[in-house]
């Protein structure tokens, strides 16, 4: 037996979700067992990996044996045990286990940059992170390139910030590199507040070392001496994987003082989120880091002016800033020949919602949503029909299914009335109703509105009252037009991002949706069968067998009748629940 | 009491803190925000305890009674709402016998909570109890798992 193993196992957000460290101790007792440690698979070649992007098929294993990779798909613990006998004592792969087609298609159209390294490096260990050229972008740019040079570089590759306002990462730099101050500072906003978003999540628990390696190279091309990570507390894994990463490499030497024994010194603090989504507004983040109530305030003066304890003050996102890494070490020249002109690199993506292919996708920015969906998320679930894909979270919109072949990119998504965001895609099918995703965004913004001006904070409660009115089957004829008009006047009036934002939803609903809108509010009808309030529950006498299990889980008792005679609902007393919908074996009971 | 908060304040003065990392070290020593425990820093550090009160209710995290033995919960994330958390959250509610402006059960055993997003949306709808992660979840494996941690208890 000369063989050269590697086992990977997923433990990104997805992989530990479905038991990536149950399935990660299995393999170490049975490689124990059968004496392959040691012997065959070599320190550090037993371990865990970030994210590998298709979560639905989690646990993900990856076995590498002599260079050449096979993948399996949904392993559970109680499966190891045969994988190690067949696969890594025999020699022969369990088949039946093996990813399948899907599995190679959801790669295809990908393109890896954020989240290279990202399920091939063990995210708790630096070695592991060295060997694959980590911190070779902080050599190279400490030894061969001023600070300059670094903005030049940057600039040119034409990165913009992935938090969703598309900022030119190197023009910040700049702004800030020219300010006078003896004191500045790099954030790295880890706030991944926007619901239906995890990839910052999985960037810093899979990769954590480049995160650092960004707010590096960004602290040398400003003259920043400090950084600050700003992270939710809802995520303690990738605290925790940060903490340690940030260890390491003090221990190392890539943070302290005089790092590589040039005269840059550099050092990251940590500081926990509490839990407010206007934390992701850069001035409201500032606010929390020293301690305050997360509100924002007027711009200008801007962060890079006037920022963290009054000085210049750079803030990037975790996936901006993983990207800086690759765009030093392979060039300004290399990450512009992806995407577009305007939109350079590539994006990741949530992708989650009714789509089969649920994960974390990584394209260039260019590629059509139909690709998106259909090509890497291998369709609707349930061979459904597509009715629309929200982007950017509560800020962004709802993009209709006949507009899928528009190109993902920062204009284009912005044309059609949504925006980029960080990358949350939620994918929405015939079963959605687009009023209710629309109340239930603004029921977000609306308690997530910090308050402090008029426009938002009222102006986001009379809109989720209207839609609340809406979905209840309460709509007025006008409220259509005064949604819209409110939305403008908000939209305009708003302090800051949040509230210039939030009527998004509701616009874009409007627009492509109206006819749902419309149901709503002169027939009392809820198209997609969702809202309550406006739902009929009905027994279908031909079909009903009187098995009499609805009438044992409905609550309120509204259900009458002879076993095996049809059953009937009484209206008055029925409650909507839909609990008899979904325990009819006979599909029996209508709703509409 | 009076030793414990002596302690966050040592921590307090040599690590450059502030008045939310106060309240994260005082949440992390007691489980919730006592009230004694703010006038007591309001009055070592001459911070009226409006500062800190505006602080701890601005912010999801802190809570200002004691909370269950067990916290339940259900993400209300985009996701987890296009697939049916609407119903995870009544199913929790009407189980564990809760009203609208009580979140913790009588006897102390369970609290409540929903939360923007947890990050685990491709298994969505996600429950967490106690920190572990359930995906996929339905209303009935969500009544099994709290009958689960009940028999635990008792």
């Amino acid at each position: 037996m000369n063989k050269n193993i590697e086992i990977r196992v997923c433990a990104g957000p997805g992989g530990i979700a479905a038991g990536g460290f149950e399935v990660l101790e299995a393999f170490r007792k049975f490689v124990n067992e059968k004496g392959l440690m040691a012997e065959v698979i070599k320190e550090g070649c037993l371990h865990k990996v970030g994210c590998l992007g298709l979560c639905a098929k989690d646990v993900l294993v990856e076995i590498i044996v002599n260079g050449q990779k096979t993948t399996y798909q949904y392993i559970k613990p109680e499966m190891v045990e045969r994988i190690v006998e067949e696969h890594l004592v025999k020699g022969i792969p369990v088949s039946e286990w093996l990813v399948t087609d899907d599995f190679h298609n959801f790669y295809k159209k990908q393109q890896k940059i954020a989240l290279s390294l990202c399920g091939e490096i063990d995210p708790e260990d630096i070695n592991s992170y060295i060997s694959r050229r980590g911190y070779a972008a902080t050599e190279m740019v400490l030894r061969q390139h001023s600070p300059q040079e670094v903005i030049e570089k940057i600039k040119k590759s034409g990165l913009r910030g992935r938090g969703g306002a598309g900022f030119p990462t190197g023009l910040k730099w700049e702004m800030a590199r020219n300010v006078q101050g003896d004191e500045k500072y790099i954030i790295c906003n880890a706030d991944e507040g926007d619901p239906g978003a995890f990839m910052d999540r999985a960037v810093i628990e899979g990769k954590p070392h480049a995160v650092i390696e960004g707010m590096l190279i960004g602290g040398y091309a400003i003259g920043a001496r400090k950084g600050y990570v700003y992270i939710r507390a809802e995520y303690p894994l990738a605290v925790e994987r940060l903490k340690k990463a940030i260890e390491q490499a003090r221990s190392k030497g890539y943070l302290g003082n005089n790092i590589l024994g040039t005269d840059f010194s550099f050092d990251i603090k940590i500081k926990l989120g509490a839990g407010a989504f206007v934390c992701g507004e850069e001035t409201a983040l500032i606010a929390s880091i020293e301690g305050k109530r997360g509100m924002p305030r007027a711009k200008p003066p801007f962060p890079v002016q006037k920022g963290l304890f009054g000085k210049p003050t750079v803030i990037n996102n975790v996936e901006t800033l993983a990207n800086i890494p690759s765009i030093i070490l392979n060039g300004a020249d290399w990450f512009a020949s992806f995407g577009t002109e305007k939109s350079r690199g590539t994006k990741v993506f949530a992708l989650t919602g009714k789509v089969k292919n649920t994960g974390l996708i990584e394209v260039p920015l260019g590629i059509s949503l139909r690709e998106i969906i259909f090509d890497i998320g291998g369709g609707i679930e349930g061979d459904r029909k597509l009715k629309a894909v929200q982007t950017g979270g509560p800020s962004g919109g709802c993009i209709p299914a006949h507009m899928i072949d528009i190109p993902v990119d920062y204009e284009s998504l912005a044309r059609v009335g949504s925006i980029m965001g960080s990358g949350g895609m939620i994918v929405m099918d015939e079963t959605v109703c687009m009023v209710n995703v629309a109340k239930y965004f603004l029921h977000f913004t609306q308690s997530e509105s910090c308050g402090k001006c008029v426009p938002c904070r009222i102006g986001t409660k009379r809109l989720l009252e209207i839609l609340e009115r809406i979905t209840s089957g309460r709509g007025k004829p006008e409220d259509m037009e005064r949604l819209e008009k409110l939305s403008h006047d908000i939209k305009a009036a708003s302090l800051c991002g949040l509230g210039q934002t939030a009527p998004n939803p509701v616009l874009s609903t409007l627009q492509y949706f109206r006819d749902e809108y419309e149901a709503h509010i002169f027939e009392k009808k809820c198209p997609a069968g969702v809202c309550k309030d406006l739902l009929t529950y009905t027994i279908l006498e031909e079909f009903c067998k009187g098995c009499g299990m609805c009438m044992k889980v409905c609550p309120s008792g509204a259900i009458i009748g002879e076993k095996k005679k049809p059953h009937k609902i009484i209206p008055d007393i029925c409650i909507k629940c839909g609990a008899c919908f979904e325990v009819c074996k006979f599909k029996a009971i209508k709703k509409g | 009491m009076e030793e414990r908060l002596q302690q966050i304040y040592r921590r307090f003065t040599e690590d450059e803190g502030n008045l939310i990392s106060i309240l994260q070290d005082i949440q992390e020593e007691f489980g919730y925000l006592p009230q004694e425990a703010i006038y007591w820093f309001s009055e070592k550090l001459d911070v009226p305890p409006a500062t800190f009160f505006g602080i701890a209710t601005f912010y999801a995290q802190f809570h200002l009674k004691p909370r269950g033995k067990n916290i339940v919960t259900v993400c209300s994330g985009t996701a987890c709402h296009v697939r049916g958390s609407e119903k995870l959250i009544n199913t929790a509610i009407k189980e564990l016998n809760l009203s609208e402006d009580n979140d913790t059960t009588e006897d102390g055993l369970f609290t409540f909570e929903k939360v923007n997003c947890v990050g685990t949306c491709s298994f969505a709808p996600v429950v967490l109890i106690n920190n572990k992660v359930f995906g996929k979840m339905t209303p009935d494996k969500l009544v099994k798992e709290l009958k689960k941690v009940k028999g635990e208890n008792e």
